[in-house]
């Protein structure tokens, strides 16, 4: 039995969803579109710095409120390239395969940042290399503010 | 665990296959049912209640537990959904042994499937991540592999090399379980000369897209020994969830499996794993897992995977048999998948894993890895559990 597929389509939609991003990311996502800073908090407890800021520290589960700066510089703490074409399901487009996928240790914080990394040149990229953000002329209050980190030093000294 | 003692009687596994356009949802479900069934010499009437569990949001369609009574003979008895992502199946099974152990149901059929064929896995996998904080660069399970390979390679000099081994070793595994979807051996120069997916993941260190089910039934202590001589008996279960945004991960090391082993192992009073283990029924997405995961498990010494590896140990005939299925590389119907590695380590408690039986296994581990890089594991032994 080898017929045509049904074909159910949905149209020309889109699916608006509206996710609350908290008042501790609301902070974030403004200082980042204002001063081009990244904000993270600590923990009263443990002493942890975690970024993006979020109001309770799972560990200690206490209710943190101390902003600190992080960054604006970094070290990658880990990475991928990722090579396989797919279709990014937020925006039904396909992701701009070959690209840099980091996770950037921002100078101050303990938990990882992840962005975009350039990888113009591959053979930079590297655990432990200093890296630093690229934002966006135009910036909306998004993660998007930042475009990419780009590597400014692969030695891996931490 | 509860007052009784709980014990594996039966499972079923479907005709495993990249693509099930034959069957439905219901129809793929009850081949497993059925076959469960029969295993345990039981008809859908003994059984007091029904566990089921796939990914939600991979088919497009959600509330398995609503649509499928036709296929688990669900029809008026209690039915629970449990779906947890990649543990699905592993999380079937421990809420299995809790409904028996707690006295609630002497007979419970579990039931774990997937249509990966009909889904959008990747698609479907972003959506258990954080909106704004995750989405942007997540390019579904693979990424998060990736980024853990490239930390513990960092680490302790491991190679792509090392990883391929694991890969080798499950693939002939494989060969021998009628069950497993790949079933052709590989080298590994073919596992390195596959595309590169993500570095350093190429194709062949991944696991495939399947379509299938798998279905297990649980009884109570005075029920099982009754219906089989050689009850798979649960000794210990264990479950870990370690954070909330994937930046929080302590990338190059599994924490989830780190503490979940140490509660396993000693609520079943194992204190030499390697020693006292038998054989193992990994839930390893991709090859490298094989390296670094048996270190969280404290099966050997951080570093020492690789070396582990390639001395044979865990192939079939080795010290400690790891995936003598084939594992997840060779077969892969996600919402089955953790449930499928309790099914093979039931089977070779019982002895009815036909040729890829590890001689005379008494004590299994089994596990399940998913979500945000969970770990679900169970202990199962021959012997009736002495607490």
């Amino acid at each position: 039995m080898q017929n045509d597929p049904l074909v159910i389509e949905s149209g020309d939609v889109s699916q608006p969803f509206r996710y609350a991003v908290g008042s501790y990311g609301s902070v974030f996502l403004k200082e980042l579109k204002e001063n081009r800073r990244f904000l993270g908090v600590r923990c009263p407890k443990c002493h942890k710095v975690f970024v993006p800021p979020r109001r309770v520290c799972g560990e200690c589960l206490v209710e943190m409120t101390d902003f600190v700066d992080v960054g604006p510089l970094g070290r990658i703490g880990t990475f991928t390239i990722l090579r396989y074409a797919f279709i990014d399901p937020e925006t039904g487009e396909q992701k701009p395969v070959p690209y840099g996928y980091g996770f950037i240790r921002l100078d101050g914080a303990d938990t990882l940042f992840q962005h975009y990394i350039d990888i113009q040149d591959e053979s930079r990229i590297r655990i432990g290399a200093r890296v630093e953000p690229v934002f966006a002329d135009q910036r909306k209050a998004s993660i998007r503010d930042v475009l990419y980190f780009r590597v400014i030093d692969e030695t891996s000294d931490a | 665990m509860g007052k009784r003692r709980v014990a594996i009687v039966g499972t079923g596994q479907t005709l495993h296959r990249s693509h099930r356009p034959d069957v439905n949802g219901q129809e793929l479900i009850h081949e497993a049912v059925r076959l469960a069934l029969a295993d345990a010499g039981l008809t859908i009437a003994d059984i007091d209640a029904v566990v089921i569990g796939n990914m939600d949001h991979f088919e497009g369609i959600n509330a398995v537990d609503c649509w499928s009574v036709d296929g688990t003979g669900g029809t008026l008895k209690p039915v629970i959904k449990l779906t947890t992502g990649g543990t699905t199946g592993s999380t079937l099974a421990i809420g299995g042994v809790h409904l028996v152990a707690s006295g609630m149901f002497d007979r419970v059929l579990i039931v774990g499937w997937e249509k990966n064929s009909e889904s959008d896995t990747t698609g479907a996998i972003t959506t258990a991540f954080d909106p704004v904080w995750d989405r942007l660069v997540f390019a579904g399970a693979i990424s998060g592999l990736a980024a853990e390979a490239q930390a513990y390679m960092a680490r302790y000099g491991a190679t792509d090399r090392d990883a391929a081994r694991v890969a080798v070793r499950d693939r002939r595994h494989a060969c021998n379980n009628p069950h497993a979807q790949l079933r052709k051996p590989i080298t590994i120069e073919d596992v390195l000369a596959s595309p590169m997916l993500a570095d350093p993941i190429h194709l062949l260190d991944v696991c495939p897209r399947t379509d299938g089910a798998c279905a297990v039934i649980m009884a109570c202590e005075g029920v099982a020994e009754k219906l089989t001589p050689v009850p798979d008996w649960i000794w210990a279960t264990a479950n870990r969830h370690t954070y909330t945004y994937l930046g929080d991960v302590n990338w190059g090391e599994l924490d989830s499996m780190n503490e979940a082993a140490r509660e396993l192992f000693a609520k079943a009073g194992i204190r030499e794993p390697r020693k006292e283990i038998d054989v193992i029924e990994m839930y390893q997405p991709y090859s490298f897992a094989g390296i670094i995961w048996i270190e969280d498990m404290g099966l050997v010494e951080r570093g020492k995977g690789a070396e582990y590896i390639w001395s044979g140990a865990t192939d079939m005939g080795g010290e400690l048999p790891i995936n003598p299925s084939g594992g997840v590389i060779a077969c892969n119907p996600i919402g089955a998948t953790g449930l499928i590695r309790c099914a093979e380590a039931a089977l070779q408690i019982m002895g009815k894993a036909e040729a890829r039986q590890v001689p005379d296994a008494k004590v299994a581990v089994s596990t399940g890895f998913g979500g945000c890089m969970w770990t679900d594991m169970l202990l199962h032994g021959r012997k009736k559990p002495d607490f």
